[in-house]
C-alpha cells in the first residue's frame, strides 16, 4: 500500500477544497472497499480526506422527498422509520446487500461508489481496462459467469455490483454533490456510466466533487420488492436481481417501476416491461409477456446466457409480489 | 501544536510547506508535518503515534500510518484474541466492537479510530470469568478448531444486543458475515438461542 497522507476536514467547503489540492488524493468514509482496493493496489491515494465527521449521516423529510445522508450508515438506512415507510426498497435492498459488520461501517454514498467485483479487476497480473486504460479486458471471452449482459461494450463487462443502486434506479433518486464550483443534482440514471470507451470512468462525479446526499422521491403508496439470487442464501453479490414498486388502481396497474442488478455495467431499468403492464390487468400471462420483453439489447458471453432467462422468472417473481392484493 | 495526527519530526519526507493547505492547518486540527505536501519521489512519512481505547483502557501505540486496526490491535497491543482470517472483509475472524457496534478490524485504518471505544474478545472475559456467550460455546461445542470463534462471540453478543437473534432464520442471517471453516455453525446457533433465553429469563425474573 501506498503511503499517504491523512487529513481532517472540519467541514465540507475545506474537505473540497484539501481534495482539490491534491491531484491523487481520495475521500474516505466507511472505508470498506476503499481501504479493500488501497490493500489490493488498485487505489493509490496520495492523501485521504477524512470527512467522516461532516455531519452527512442524517435521514431526513423533505416533504417529496427522504433525504439519504450521504454518510448515515447501510444499517440506518435498513432501519430508519422514514425510510421504511416512505422508500421501503431502499432498506429491502440494503439488508440484502452486505453483513451487518460491513453495514455498520458502510455508507449511502460509499455503497453507491464501489467498485466492480470482477475477477479481472481484482486479480493483479490480469488486462483490464478499468484498472489499466488501453490494457484489454481478459472478462470478454473469459470466466464471465458473474459479468454483465446490458450496458456492456468491447472494453468492459463489469457488472455494477451495488443493490442499493437497484432501488435508487428504480425510485429515481437524484444524487446532491459539492464540488469546486459548487451544488449540483445528478438525475440516478445519469450517475453510473456505461463503461463505452473509457471504462476507467465510472460515474457523473468531477474531480472533487462530494457526494452531500440521496434524495429519493417519496414512493410510500407503491408496493416493493426485491428479489436477490445469488450462490448462497447470504453475504454474496447477486448473480442476479430485481427490484420492482408498483400501484393498482381499479385492479390495473396504475404505476410500475423495476430495476435489475447482477445483468448491468450500470443500474439497469426495464422502461419495456415497464410501459408493456401499465393499465393491465395483473395476470402470469401479462406478467410472462412483459418480462420477456427484458433481453432486449443483451450482449450474451460464454458463461452468462442462463441471466435472460433467470431475469425473466425473476421479474415474474417480483410482479407477481408487488401486485398481490 | 500537539495532535493525535502528527508525525515524528525526526523523519526525512517532510517536506515542503504547502501553500494550499498551509494556511488552514491550525483549523482543521493538524500536525504540521501532516498538512505538508511530500516531495515528488520521497517516501510519505507513515510512522504515527496512535491512541486508542481499547476495552476500556486508554494505550499509546506507534504505528504505521497504513496500518489495519486489526494489526494495531495484534501486532502493537499484543491483543491477540482478535484474529486475521481473509483481511479483506470477507470472513468475519477479526469482528470487534467499535462504540457498540460490531466492525471488521481488517476493513478499517487504527488511526481513523481515536476517538472510540473499541472492544475486544480479551474485553469480555477470560477462562475464569467468561462472558455468559463464551460459556454458551464452551457448553454447546460451537467450535472445533477455534480460530474464528472470537470474531464469532464478538458478532453473537451484539446479535443479541441488537435484537437479531429472534428466530433461528433471523441468527443465521445476521451471523452470516462469520465464516467457520469447521462448520460448527448449528452450535453456534444453539449458543446464540441459549444466551438469548437465559437473557430473556433474567429480564422476566427482574
Amino acid at each position: 500500500m501506498r503511503p499517504y497522507q491523512l487529513l481532517r476536514p472540519r467541514s465540507v467547503e475545506m474537505a473540497v477544497e484539501m481534495m482539490a489540492a491534491h491531484l491523487e488524493a481520495q475521500y474516505i468514509a466507511g472505508g470498506t472497499n476503499q481501504i479493500d482496493m488501497m490493500k489490493a493496489g488498485i487505489h493509490r491515494p496520495s492523501h485521504l480526506v477524512d470527512i467522516a465527521g461532516l455531519g452527512l449521516d442524517r435521514i431526513s423529510d423533505q416533504g417529496d422527498v427522504i433525504r439519504l445522508g450521504a454518510l448515515a450508515s447501510n444499517t440506518v438506512l435498513a432501519t430508519d422509520p422514514l425510510v421504511l415507510e416512505h422508500v421501503p426498497m431502499v432498506s429491502q435492498t440494503v439488508l440484502e446487500g452486505a453483513t451487518q459488520q460491513i453495514r455498520n461501517a458502510a455508507t449511502t454514498a460509499g455503497n453507491i461508489l464501489q467498485r466492480n467485483r470482477c475477477p479481472y479487476f481484482y486479480v493483479p497480473g490480469t488486462r483490464c481496462n478499468r484498472k489499466n486504460p488501453g490494457s484489454g479486458c481478459d472478462a470478454i471471452g473469459g470466466f464471465d459467469r458473474l459479468n454483465a449482459i446490458f450496458g456492456t461494450s468491447e472494453s468492459c463487462i463489469a457488472v455494477m455490483p451495488s443493490d442499493l443502486a437497484i432501488a435508487l434506479r428504480a425510485y429515481d433518486a437524484r444524487v446532491r454533490v459539492i464540488g469546486p464550483d459548487g451544488m449540483r443534482t445528478i438525475p440516478f440514471a445519469d450517475f453510473h456510466r456505461p463503461p463505452g470507451d473509457t471504462p476507467e470512468v465510472e460515474t457523473d462525479l468531477r474531480k472533487s466533487e462530494l457526494i452531500l446526499s440521496v434524495d429519493v422521491p417519496k414512493a410510500g403508496r407503491l408496493a416493493s420488492a426485491y428479489h436477490k439470487i445469488r450462490e448462497r442464501r447470504s453475504y454474496a453479490f447477486a448473480l442476479l436481481s430485481v427490484g420492482g414498486a408498483a400501484r393498482l388502481t381499479d385492479g390495473r396497474i396504475a404505476e410500475l417501476r423495476l430495476a435489475a442488478g447482477g445483468v448491468g455495467t450500470v443500474p439497469w431499468r426495464l422502461p419495456q416491461v415497464e410501459s408493456a403492464l401499465i393499465d393491465e390487468a395483473p395476470s402470469q400471462e401479462a406478467f410472462q409477456r412483459a418480462a420477456a420483453l427484458s433481453r432486449d439489447g443483451a450482449v450474451i458471453g460464454r458463461q452468462n446466457a442462463f441471466k435472460l432467462p433467470m431475469l425473466e422468472r425473476a421479474i415474474v417473481r417480483v410482479l407477481t409480489d408487488i401486485t398481490e392484493t | 501544536m500537539t495532535d493525535d495526527t502528527t508525525f515524528d519530526p525526526s523523519r526525512r519526507g517532510f517536506l515542503k510547506s504547502s501553500a494550499a493547505l498551509g494556511g488552514s492547518a491550525a483549523a482543521m486540527g493538524l500536525g504540521e508535518a501532516a498538512a505538508q505536501e511530500a516531495v515528488p519521489g520521497d517516501p510519505t512519512p507513515e510512522a504515527v503515534e496512535i491512541t486508542l481505547r481499547v476495552n476500556g483502557a486508554e494505550r499509546h501505540v506507534r504505528a504505521d500510518i497504513r496500518a489495519s486496526l486489526l494489526d494495531v490491535l495484534r501486532d502493537r497491543l499484543k491483543l491477540t484474541g482478535t484474529k486475521k482470517g481473509c483481511d479483506a472483509g470477507h470472513c468475519g475472524a477479526c469482528t470487534i466492537s467499535v462504540n457498540g457496534e460490531r466492525r471488521l478490524a481488517c476493513l478499517t485504518l487504527a488511526i481513523r479510530h481515536q476517538d472510540d471505544e473499541i472492544g475486544t474478545i480479551e474485553g469480555l472475559g477470560n477462562p475464569d470469568e467468561m462472558h455468559s456467550m463464551q460459556a454458551a460455546f464452551v457448553r454447546h461445542d460451537a467450535f472445533q478448531c477455534g480460530y474464528c470463534t472470537p470474531g464469532q462471540i464478538m458478532s453473537a453478543v451484539a446479535c443479541i444486543e441488537t435484537g437479531n437473534a429472534d428466530t433461528r432464520e433471523e441468527i443465521k442471517e445476521f451471523m452470516s458475515g462469520n465464516i467457520c471453516r469447521c462448520a460448527a455453525f448449528p452450535n453456534i446457533v444453539a449458543a446464540i438461542e441459549d444466551v438469548r433465553d437465559a437473557d430473556l429469563v433474567r429480564e422476566r425474573d427482574t
